[in-house]
């Protein structure tokens, strides 16, 4: 196996009281989509949210190129080429759009007009609401300014925690090819979804946590394949 | 109608805008810290003193005194942040509301230690108002407002077009979203005292410069800018301001003889016209005019 970019091993932990996570194993790649699929309850977003130092590793690790970041502080963590998109809440909503995207490169310092220039390219509505309160945009806009707003650190990881929760059927389809082309200028993808058919379509691989465990792992192909997952997890 | 200009709405104009100068640091203090700050009269207090020795002693005008009294009370601020405050981060805010109570009383011992029980004034004696075709108007007053639109002015440059300022914003806005995109809060909260506290020493300084300097100044403005703060919807600096003169010139005009010769109300119960404007917001509209927050 080769070093993954991102590689959590046997995670024990949870918001203090009963762990949530009962030794999970995950690991992206350099290049990868990878989704994390499950009933509800199963410890998806508190997964994603350990990685990030947001939730406390009682047991376990988290390993980032090689390097131990188990525990780290989330503003630390975003020092090191991870961005996290939140599923709520995932915008400052008395800012603008502009400024949204600007505190997202907060840590940077210098020039961020190449990042600015590269958002409004991938999400080209944004462009015009850029002066608008991030509060006032419809729930796939949202979407867009969290996600802008991660890309603005030239991230290698993003992490997005149910990316098309609530939004629209049209807006959902959008998004996703959204996802797939930021993936495609070379940053890996972590990700949480509900839409579990559509999601593992365009993932290179998937995991299946049950109960805060992996209960089944594979490629995206593969899981959509697997009658038992099928069954399960995605409705028949 | 010119009574009506040069009694009550000036005044009211200008009280309302030493009020708007306090309640914005409330306001601001309350959106990162989230706790109301009971000190705060009394950082108004500190910044009338800190003047007083510079003005009578020293001999500078009170205009020259102004930044140094801005920037004792900064000071200051940032020292009891570190002291009692910072301490109580991350205990419930309720703990911090009462530690700025306390603040409050030791602030106040000890103005009355250094500078003795008596009230004070910057300048003796009696300044001919301007008098332009009736409207009659002190020198004074038209200093406190211009200084204070500046200053108001100058915040909103801050807040909006400083990456430290929007990130003051963004903080207000979502706390833990901010500790997301690694903005640094303790640097935010200093930044955070730096203004509540300077506007506070400027506030102090209008206020002495239109009444006597007693230990008490500062304490006595609590309640107006209290309801200042909640009138603009707290957690919101723009909404302060607003609030902040309205309440001024509803207190003063609250005296004016609307019905008949005599005063409406009389003008010792003027602090219950603010009162009473925040007993009336927290029913009917608790978020403010400008939509804060709800507690």
């Amino acid at each position: 196996m080769t070093a993954a970019l991102l590689r959590a091993s046997g995670v024990y932990g949870g918001y203090g009281g009963a762990d949530i996570l009962n030794g999970v194993d995950l690991a992206v790649n350099g290049d990868e989509i990878v989704v994390i699929i499950g009933p509800n309850g199963a410890g998806k977003s508190t997964a994603m949210k350990a990685v990030f130092g947001l939730v406390r590793i009682r047991e376990g690790a988290v390993a980032w190129d090689g390097r131990d970041i188990t525990n780290l502080s989330p503003d630390r963590v975003a020092r090191l080429g991870l961005a996290y998109v939140p599923q709520e809440r995932n915008v400052f909503p008395n800012l603008t759009v502009h400024e949204n995207l600007e505190m997202g490169a907060y840590i940077r310092s210098g020039d961020i007009s190449e990042q600015l220039a590269r958002v409004y390219e991938v999400f080209p509505p944004l462009r015009d609401k850029r002066r608008q309160a991030a509060g006032l945009l419809s729930g796939g806009q949202r979407q867009m300014v969290a996600m802008g707003r991660a890309m603005m650190l030239d991230p290698r990881l993003l992490l997005l925690d149910e990316p098309t929760a609530g939004l629209a059927p049209a807006f959902v389809e959008q998004i996703f090819e959204r996802i797939v082309e930021i993936n495609r200028a070379g940053i890996a993808i972590l990700m949480v979804e509900q839409n579990a058919r559509h999601a593992l379509a365009l993932a290179d691989r998937g995991y299946v946590l049950v109960n805060g465990q992996n209960s089944f792992t594979d490629t995206g192909p593969n899981l959509l394949a697997n009658r038992e997952v099928a069954e399960a997890f995605l409705g028949g | 109608m010119l009574e009506f200009v040069n009694f009550y709405l000036i005044p009211g104009i200008v009280l309302g805008s030493i009020y708007a100068l306090g309640a914005i640091g409330v306001s601001l203090i309350f959106g990162i810290l989230r706790f109301a700050h009971f000190a705060h009269g009394d950082m108004m207090t500190l910044g009338a003193y800190v003047a007083l020795p510079l003005v009578v002693g020293l001999g500078f005008t009170v205009y020259a005194a102004l930044p140094v009294a801005m920037a004792g009370v900064v000071l200051m601020a940032i020292l009891i942040d570190r002291l009692f405050y910072r301490p109580l981060r991350d205990r419930p805010t309720i703990i911090v509301l009462v530690a700025s109570f306390g603040v409050a009383l030791m602030l106040r011992a000890a103005i009355q230690f250094a500078w003795g029980p008596h009230s004070h004034v910057y300048e003796k004696g009696f300044r001919k108002p301007i008098v332009v075709e009736g409207l009659r108007i002190a020198e004074r007053h038209i200093w406190i407002v211009l200084l204070s639109v500046a200053l108001v002015v100058a915040l909103h440059l801050f807040l909006t077009r400083t990456k430290t300022g929007k990130a003051m914003r963004a903080l207000s806005d979502d706390p833990d979203l901010a500790r997301i995109t690694g903005i640094n809060t303790e640097r935010i909260v200093a930044w955070t005292w730096v203004l509540g506290g300077g506007l506070a020493g400027a506030a102090g300084v209008f206020l002495g410069m239109d009444t006597q300097i007693t230990t008490l100044i500062g304490w006595n403005m609590l309640l107006p800018v209290f309801a200042a703060a909640i009138l603009g919807g707290i957690g919101k600096p723009y909404g302060a301001i607003a609030g902040g003169l309205v309440i001024g010139i509803a207190e003063e005009l609250s005296a004016y003889p609307w019905i008949g010769t005599t005063p409406l109300l009389d003008p010792t119960y003027k602090s219950a016209v603010a009162f009473a404007i925040m007993v009336a917001m927290l029913l009917w509209r608790p978020s403010g005019l400008f939509k804060g927050r709800v507690y």
